[in-house]
């Protein structure tokens, strides 16, 4: 066997690959750039998703803008808090503590509820779906379509499309990126807070004469939450119930109200308040607050619960002088 | 060995063999980086760069390493690793010295790695079987046109985007069948040499 055969090509093309990677090497060091060294180590913190929901593109342009001081430290959507955290302590800021949000498809209409409009046989997509027949197959133009173009948009694989054909986001993979809210052509896509379980989920502005024909869970606009909610957490626009979320205590109250069931809650997780007989000093500051006057008891007398009538929303935890009041 | 005139050289690597309208060779930066006369100017000059240190090194590497060596056929891998180098060197200086060309070239500076441009003029010397002064002048001749072609082309880009275009013809669609337009201008320049 004709070893030179071998030997001259591996020596040669190593020999100039040396020759050269040495000279990259010195031109490298005499022709460095100086690159904000705060830069990389935020790049090395950040997902790496380049999915954008920044508003810069990609993870790499958003470091550089981070340590130029022209975006926000919390402004990773994807990271969550502890992200941010690691960004503030690298920039030496505070980071300040942002709620944590995901999307919520507000429609509850699938096809079992909401009526056709007609049969749709076309493209398997919302896009294109809203453009026939004046917004797509179903009655309600405000409705969640269900092709899923929202869930091809997704990158985290955190929506899917449930029976009856209607988008549902599931909360825990969600990192409010917000591309689900940017490709869906019914604008049906909102931002809730991660702990909000009370939520309207209806998107119709139309009155509850005409939506009423269309959907069996839609806001027919008769207004009982509002005037049952005890904060006044709930606003009145365009037909349509608007929860106003850094009021709301999650009491369930709108939920048992409205007729249709278009406000979404859990009800089995509604929580109830308990009173620690021993650090309880009979004040009457939470039969005060108390909006349904569920506790009873006089002054300097331990008080009580009435559970009937709580709705677990909590103000007497928050009011309570002793913390001896507990939601559990 | 080869005894063309140096000028007939130049006129047939600038002109009649452009080597970006006639041989289409290095249409990726022509297409992607001719939106502005000045990036394309820039383009053309890391190009003319690359060309004439490639070649000169290629030459060296072909007739001093590869043919006593008797191991031609590592032409390519040789002149690709050559050429990589160059770039990675082009691009170290141009990042220092003008981080605005460096930000408009962006990928573009990079792919000039890949550019059949490049390493088509370095085969093509050998081929040609040129002397050193010829393959320079060859490479020169290369570079110059290609500059003139990607300039040429990117004002009368920029001209087309002030211009009525059809929608449908709007962006890249207009921008291949001008591209196609100024290879059949420079088709009129056959028979010159």
């Amino acid at each position: 066997m004709n070893f030179e055969s071998i030997i001259y090509p591996v020596v040669s093309l190593g020999g100039l690959g040396l020759v050269f990677g040495a000279g990259l090497a010195y031109a490298s060091q005499k022709f460095a750039v100086e690159i904000d060294s705060r830069a990389i180590a935020i790049r090395d913190v950040l997902p790496g998703a380049n999915c954008g929901g920044c508003g810069v593109p990609g993870c790499d342009s958003f470091a550089k803008a981070v340590a130029a001081g022209e975006a926000p430290v919390d402004g990773c959507p994807v990271g969550g808090p502890d992200c941010t955290q690691a960004i503030a302590n690298i920039m030496g800021v505070e980071a300040g503590t942002s709620e944590r949000k995901v999307a919520k498809v507000i429609c509850n209409g699938d096809s079992t509820k909401c009526k056709d409009k007609f049969e749709y046989h076309g493209i398997n997509d919302c896009v294109a779906a809203s453009m026939v027949g004046g917004g797509g197959d179903k009655s309600c133009n405000y409705s969640c379509l269900g092709f899923g173009t929202c869930v091809k948009a997704c990158q985290f694989d955190a929506i899917e499309i449930v029976d009856g054909r209607i988008a549902k986001i599931i909360p825990e993979k969600c990192t409010a990126c917000g591309k689900c809210i940017e490709v869906c052509p019914k604008d049906v896509i909102d931002m809730v807070p991660y702990d909000q379980t009370v939520v309207i989920t209806c998107n119709n502005k139309e009155t509850g004469k005409v939506v009423r024909k269309k959907c069996e869970v839609a806001c027919i606009a008769c207004k009982l939450c509002v005037k049952s909610c005890p904060f006044d957490a709930i606003d009145f626009k365009n037909n349509l119930a608007f929860i106003d979320y850094e009021k709301c205590t999650q009491c369930f109250v709108c939920v048992e109200k409205c007729p249709t069931k278009a406000i979404e809650g859990d009800l089995e997780r509604r929580k109830q308040a308990v009173i620690n007989d021993d650090t309880c000093v009979g004040c009457t500051i939470c039969k005060k607050h108390c909006p349904t006057e569920a506790i009873e008891g006089e002054l300097k007398g331990k008080h009580k619960i009435l559970a009937e009538k709580c709705i677990g929303c909590g103000v007497c935890e928050e009011k309570c002088p002793k913390k001896s009041i507990e939601m559990k | 060995m080869n005894d063309t005139s140096l000028f007939v050289i130049l006129v047939s690597a600038i002109l009649v063999n452009n080597f970006i309208l006639s041989r289409f060779l290095g249409i990726c930066p022509f297409l992607g980086v001719s939106k502005q006369v000045e990036t394309a100017f820039g383009m053309g000059m890391a190009v003319t760069f690359v060309m004439s240190l490639a070649s000169i090194i290629t030459y060296l590497v072909e007739y001093l390493i590869l043919v006593p060596l008797n191991i031609e056929y590592m032409q390519t891998i040789a002149f690709i690793l050559v050429i990589a180098s160059l770039v990675q060197l082009v691009e170290m200086v141009i990042q220092k010295s003008s981080p605005v060309l460096y930000q408009s070239l962006g990928v573009f500076l990079p792919l000039i790695t890949t550019n059949c441009a490049v390493l088509g003029l370095t085969i093509l010397n050998i081929q040609q079987e040129y002397s050193l002064i010829q393959t320079i002048t060859h490479a020169i001749g290369a570079a110059i046109g290609f500059t003139l072609a990607i300039v040429l082309f990117a004002a009368i880009r920029e001209r087309l985007e002030l211009s009525h275009v059809p929608k449908v013809f709007k962006g890249f669609p207009i921008a291949l069948i001008t591209a196609s337009l100024m290879s059949m201008a420079f088709l009129g320049f056959a028979g010159l040499v």
